[in-house]
């Protein structure tokens, strides 16, 4: 529980992080995300409560082990790049000569060495996100906090760090990461968090989650127009020689039974239940809440 | 290497390497020289050329009153005045003109009107002709009255009433040994140190304002403290900046020495402190033993100051003063979020350092006042007025006092700065009241 004077930040929030996988931390603006995330990096200090760390109770020293990639970020415009990387990554404990080698191996994998002399401010915004992420990541630490990663990113390089982030996973680093960009949520994330107005109100694995909030609706491609007894017919179109028609249940029929109802009038080429998009969801939790 | 020594060690290193810190820091000092050199160098500039002056003397008896110099020449004609205008705005013996530099025209007896006298020139004639001339004729003048009083030996009896007294004043010590001090001297040597501590105090405040301003403003400072604690990120800055100014200042008194000390050797030990005077009082020649007498006697006023009491305690009023307006303006910084905002808030902060200012020029003119003493105790003033005090040999309780003062103060105002630090740093796009920081401070 975080309390400021006026009100509170944060109540009642637990959440447990599964090692070695992605957590999306979501929420609208001013939910409380990035008041957790900083109590997470011990920038301040809950009222109560407490953060656990491989279930020993955080301490300063772990911050070292965590890497935070901070929404609000940037860098000194007037130092150049690489000393300015030397020297984040000496504040996380690393020595000179550590950092300069694990800085040699990204800067040459994200294909920037040319930009080690150069001055930030000489640097595009999402130019310098990338130099950004590498600092963020280059300690190797056990615990990552990504706050709007790909934010001023270009399709190309979000691409890039998606599949570095999918990288670190497999590598056993435990991920949180927290948007308002509900695609990659879908793509990245097993586990999630929804907080809205300082309480959680949504928790769980993303299938899962995607699953219960299903709405009983079905998507057919078939031969020829259908019609079904025990379901609506939301729409129906025809496109390119076929038949595109969305349905809702209208009671507790499996979706096998619909099946063979249609493949009994047509031929089907395709067939899948609507889940609905965590988008969807997140909308739908936080109007309702 | 502790994480605070990183800090310290980027704030120094990105200041120093800075190229108008570099510039700022080395031609300092070539432009002090300068002024001290310059005008010592323009006093032994003399016009070499010899100069012709005609006299036109309807008295005829100044012949032997006008002496020729290295620099003039007095060259006596009988030829009227008018006739040599005529003879200089005739072209045909022009080339006369050059060697000629003024006609020198006596109409009557000086004795009876000492108004008689004209220097006609084509180009304005300088101070030190005029003056030389007048000298001369000043002296024979007198004579001449004096000759006329009819008193036997009088000559001799006035130059023997003439005195020229010169006080020497000598401090007694408490084991009362004499010391040779002055107070012209304390007066100077207070207010320049006056003088530096709040120049350093201003410039070096608010680069750590602007310096966690722009963290502030370029958002690196959540980056940062995720790895180091805030209060550690605001004493690296502190200390790092503080360092650059001890760096800056030792390098201007290294140089300003040996700029010094060159040009003092190269011009020889022709000029000295005596060339200034000698500056002023054109014409009036300074005998040798003079000037050696006045050198003596400024090397023995400045033995008479402890200098290395006057640095040691000029470092430590520094460093402590330092430390309490950095702090200050540190936490400024972190609560504000653009330049224009800082102007508000640190109003209250410059205010007192200016205060100081005048506090201690008043204070070197009357160094024991209840105003000066006062001023010296109170930390945000003690700094500059204290320092103005110093070479006036204040009791060392008294500066014990105030040392002890500033240093409590330091310390509790940087730890309220972190406080504010703390909290202002990570608050954007809010408008901060005076209200809103009282709030920060009573955060747990």
């Amino acid at each position: 529980m975080k309390q400021y004077a006026g009100h509170r930040a944060l109540d009642g929030v637990s959440l447990e992080i599964p090692k070695g996988t992605v957590y999306g931390l979501l929420g609208p603006n001013g939910a409380g995300k990035t008041t957790l995330i900083r109590i997470i990096n011990c920038i301040t200090a809950p009222d109560s409560g407490e953060v656990l760390l491989n279930g020993k109770k955080l301490q300063l020293e772990d911050v070292r082990n965590i890497g935070y990639l901070p929404e609000e970020r940037g860098l000194y415009k007037k130092m150049k790049v690489g000393e300015q990387a030397v020297y984040l990554a000496r504040l996380k404990g690393m020595s000179k000569a550590d950092a300069l080698k694990s800085l040699k191996y990204w800067f040459e994998k994200f294909e920037i060495q040319d930009w080690w002399g150069k001055k930030v401010e000489e640097l595009s915004k999402g130019m310098a996100q990338k130099v950004q992420f590498i600092t963020t990541i280059l300690h190797e630490p056990e615990l990552l906090i990504f706050d709007e990663p790909f934010s001023g990113f270009d399709p190309v390089n979000a691409d890039l760090l998606k599949r570095e982030i999918l990288a670190l996973r497999d590598q056993g680093t435990t991920i949180i990461f927290s948007t308002h960009n509900m695609e990659s949520v879908e793509e990245l994330c097993e586990n999630i968090s929804l907080v809205h107005k300082s309480k959680v109100v949504l928790q769980g694995n993303v299938a899962e989650i995607r699953a219960s909030h299903a709405s009983d609706s079905l998507f057919v491609k078939t031969a020829d127009a259908v019609t079904l007894e025990n379901c609506d017919i939301i729409s129906q179109i025809q496109k390119n020689g076929a038949f595109e028609t969305t349905l809702k249940k209208r009671n507790e029929k499996s979706n096998n039974e619909i099946l063979q109802e249609i493949i009994a009038q047509t031929q089907v080429y395709s067939f899948e239940e609507l889940l609905p998009t965590m988008n969807d969801i997140f909308i739908r939790t936080v109007t309702k809440a | 290497m502790s994480k605070i020594g990183i800090i310290i060690q980027r704030e120094y290193v990105s200041r120093v390497m800075k190229k108008s810190f570099l510039l700022l820091t080395f031609l300092t000092p070539i432009f002090m020289a300068a002024m001290i050199i310059l005008p010592m160098w323009i006093t032994t500039l003399k016009d070499e050329t010899v100069k012709n002056i005609v006299v036109v003397d309807n008295t005829r008896s100044l012949r032997d009153v006008l002496k020729s110099s290295e620099q003039y020449t007095f060259v006596f004609t009988d030829t009227s005045i008018d006739d040599i205008r005529k003879e200089r705005s005739d072209k045909t013996t022009s080339n006369k003109k050059n060697e000629l530099s003024a006609v020198l025209y006596i109409s009557e007896d000086l004795v009876e009107n000492p108004n008689a006298v004209t220097i006609y020139s084509e180009k304005q004639i300088n101070v030190e002709l005029k003056s030389y001339i007048a000298n001369q004729l000043n002296n024979y003048v007198r004579d001449k009255k004096l000759e006329a009083l009819n008193i036997q030996d009088l000559k001799e009896k006035i130059e023997q009433s003439k005195s020229n007294i010169k006080i020497t004043t000598i401090k007694w010590d408490s084991s009362g040994k004499e010391k040779e001090g002055s107070a012209e001297m304390a007066l100077i040597i207070g207010m320049v140190s006056a003088f530096l501590i709040y120049i350093f105090i201003m410039s070096y405040g608010s680069q750590v304002m602007s310096g966690v301003l722009q963290e502030k403003t370029s958002r690196i400072v959540e980056v940062i403290i995720s790895s180091v604690k805030p209060f550690e990120l605001m004493m690296g800055k502190i200390i790092g900046i503080a360092l650059v100014g001890l760096t800056q200042f030792t390098i201007w008194i290294v140089f300003t020495l040996i700029l010094t000390g060159i040009g003092t050797a190269i011009f020889g030990p022709g000029f000295n402190t005596s060339s200034m005077s000698e500056a002023v009082q054109m014409g009036q020649t300074v005998s040798e033993g003079d000037s050696a007498e006045m050198i003596s006697k400024v090397m023995t006023m400045l033995s008479g100051f402890d200098f290395v009491k006057v640095s040691v305690l000029f470092l430590l009023y520094f460093l402590g003063g330092y430390l309490l307006y950095a702090s200050l303006f540190a936490a400024i910084g972190s609560a504000v979020d653009n330049e224009t905002d800082t102007q508000q808030f640190s109003m209250p902060i410059t205010l007192p350092i200016i205060f100081a200012l005048f506090i201690g020029i008043y204070a070197s003119q009357s160094p024991d006042s209840a105003l000066a003493f006062w001023g010296s105790m109170i930390p945000f003033t003690s700094p500059v007025v204290m320092m103005a005090r110093v070479p006036y040999d204040v009791p060392m309780w008294q500066i014990l006092l105030s040392l002890a003062v500033l240093v409590g103060s330091f310390i509790a105002s940087t730890w309220l700065a972190g406080k504010i630090y703390r909290t202002g740093i990570l608050m954007y796009g809010k408008k901060v009241s005076w209200k809103e920081l009282w709030k920060w401070l009573r955060v747990k």
